[in-house]
């Protein structure tokens, strides 16, 4: 097989598209590359999507963290204490277990039915699973950053007759999101990071369709030679953490605009390993 | 455990939970606790003698020290986590292994990587094929520890790193000036120092490390994860204590288990904060002298 034929056959088998089984012997870099590359829209699926929701939900939590009523500041704090407190890894596995005890015919709630099943596949369950973990980092840095918003930013709002929910929005909330930036930026970095958990973790790959690290550790497992498909990874993540920077950074800039240039916050790399 | 428990299937209630929760694999689930524990407890002090030698290394004049100490610190940077994970043990198992051939079996004429195969000579396993089962387990978690340690270094490094060049440079020009070796600046002035700066990065490093735990059972040691695992699956009438998937409730409380271990922590380590920050020359310091004004 040319190398064009793998990528081919190969490309889009971890979203089941392509040749069903996967190379068993005769194993080519050209192979390796194509299916990890394969593997990767996983990562990027699960990674986009659990950042995309999260931004929103974390606003929230970020909000209810630091209002004045016990109601809403409590149930944040037990929320964000409970996610950044434990492993990400036994999240996924508790997640999965509880996940498969709904009903397997779904739920009849007032005669409506709700199919419970697709819940336990990785699409759904580690998506969710990944949006809440995102959700309460997120949260924790929106509301540090709400913490230190200028009090001098605060006080001129209210000079100029801005109040309530327009100085929320039109000073607060800006301020904030400028000053999180950075660290929201590695927020996601290592959100895309996590996502290399899923399948190590509870759920299963179906029919084979797995993420990066899945198809390197099927390449590893069977020619016992890590020294290739693990640095391929890294070589993918390595692309992806770039690419991630640069669109962060083009937002940050847009953050930043109406600054002088020598206050205005930089992205700085600053790696977490694991959650 | 208990004399009563000799005939399980003719208990009910409580006495079942209790013989139950006292059955020899319960006992073990318990003592890997032990295991995570041994873990954290050897690991946390060999990573940041690691992450000590690294920053020293970055720090020195000697270009290729500095370059090598550098390298250390970069490599860790911008590859996920597991992959190191995945990718150590293995590389390092083989590493062992070549080096023990190299030396046992000179005269080894075979070739050691045969297609998909690693094959080195009988003699030179490690640990050898004839050992007992407990040495496959040592050997496993302490490839894991030096895992984790090297892994960890690295990041104990950068933070150690960044702490040594925000010690202020004043402070060492005047023990300069007063007449003290490089050395004795070094470890008398600037690592009495450095802790109070490295403390919130190094507390950061260990919730870390407590949370990359139960990265053990990817590394094929039997630890808390394994067991919830084995022990919360469902058990038949074959088994003396039958009950349906319960792990749910096991990893539930391996959750709860965590929490507390991440809790106690900060509670911790905010207390040695304020005392590192006592009297520093800090923003943090600073406020403590206010407040006790």
């Amino acid at each position: 097989m040319t190398c064009w034929e793998t990528i081919g056959a190969y490309a889009f088998r971890s979203l089941g598209y392509g040749e069903k089984l996967l190379p068993r012997s005769d194993f080519t870099l050209c192979q390796q590359f194509t299916l990890i590359g394969s593997g990767l829209i996983w990562n990027i699926y699960f990674g986009a999507l659990a950042l995309m929701f999260g931004f929103f939900f974390a606003n929230a939590l970020a909000m209810a963290k630091a209002s004045h009523n016990p109601w809403a500041r409590k149930p944040a704090e037990w929320f964000i204490f409970v996610f950044r407190g434990s492993p990400l890894f036994i999240q996924f596995f508790l997640a999965y277990s509880a996940l498969v005890m709904l009903p397997r015919g779904g739920i009849d709630i007032f005669g409506l039915h709700i199919a419970t099943n697709w819940l336990t596949s990785a699409w759904a369950g580690a998506l969710i699973v990944l949006f809440l973990n995102t959700a309460a980092y997120a949260a924790e840095i929106f509301y540090g950053a709400l913490m230190s918003v200028p009090k001098g930013d605060l006080e001129a709002a209210e000079a100029y007759g801005i109040h309530g929910w327009s100085k929320f929005r039109r000073i607060q909330w800006p301020t904030m999101l400028r000053l999180a930036w950075p660290a929201y930026t590695n927020e996601a970095i290592f959100l895309f990071h996590a996502t290399t958990l899923v399948f190590f973790s509870g759920f299963p790959a179906f029919q084979q369709r797995g993420d990066a690290l899945y198809y390197a550790n099927y390449f590893a497992d069977k020619t016992f030679n890590p020294f290739v498909p693990y640095p391929i990874v890294a070589f993918y993540f390595i692309m992806l953490t770039a690419t991630l920077i640069l669109l962060f950074g083009i937002v940050n800039r847009r953050l930043n605009r109406h600054l002088p240039s020598n206050i205005r916050s930089k992205i700085r790399l600053r790696p977490r390993l694991i959650r | 455990m208990f004399s009563f428990c000799a005939d399980p299937k003719a208990l009910e209630g409580f006495g079942w939970l209790l013989c139950y929760l006292t059955s020899g694999k319960h006992l073990g689930f318990y003592t890997s606790f032990l295991t995570v524990l041994t873990l954290l407890a050897v690991t946390a002090p060999t990573a940041l003698a690691f992450g000590f030698g690294g920053a020293m290394a970055a720090r020195s004049h000697i270009a290729p020290v500095s370059w090598l100490g550098k390298i250390y610190i970069v490599m860790v940077r911008g590859v996920p986590d597991i992959v190191f994970f995945m990718f150590f043990v293995i590389a390092l198992d083989q590493g062992i292994e070549w080096m023990k051939h190299q030396v046992v079996c000179p005269d080894w004429k075979e070739p050691i990587r045969q297609g998909l195969e690693f094959r080195v000579c009988p003699q030179a396993k490690v640990p050898l094929g004839s050992s007992s089962q407990i040495w496959h387990q040592l050997y496993g978690f302490a490839l894991a520890v030096f895992t984790f340690s090297i892994v960890f270094g690295a990041f104990a490094a950068n933070v150690l790193y960044g702490a040594m060049n925000a010690v202020p440079r004043a402070q060492l020009e005047t023990a300069e000036s007063y007449g003290m070796t490089p050395r004795q600046v070094f470890r008398r002035i600037l690592v009495p120092q450095m802790w109070t700066y490295a403390l919130p990065g190094l507390s950061n490093l260990w919730m870390i490390l407590i949370k990359a735990t139960p990265l053990l059972f990817l590394l094929g040691v039997k630890d808390i994860v394994y067991w919830a695992r084995e022990l919360g699956s469902a058990k038949t009438q074959a088994y003396a204590y039958p009950h349906p998937d319960w792990r749910l409730w096991y990893f539930l409380f391996l959750l709860v288990a965590y929490l507390c271990m991440t809790r106690v922590s900060e509670i911790l380590l905010g207390r040695l904060s304020a005392r590192l920050n006592h009297g520093q020359a800090t923003a943090a310091g600073e406020a403590m002298r206010r407040a006790a004004q």
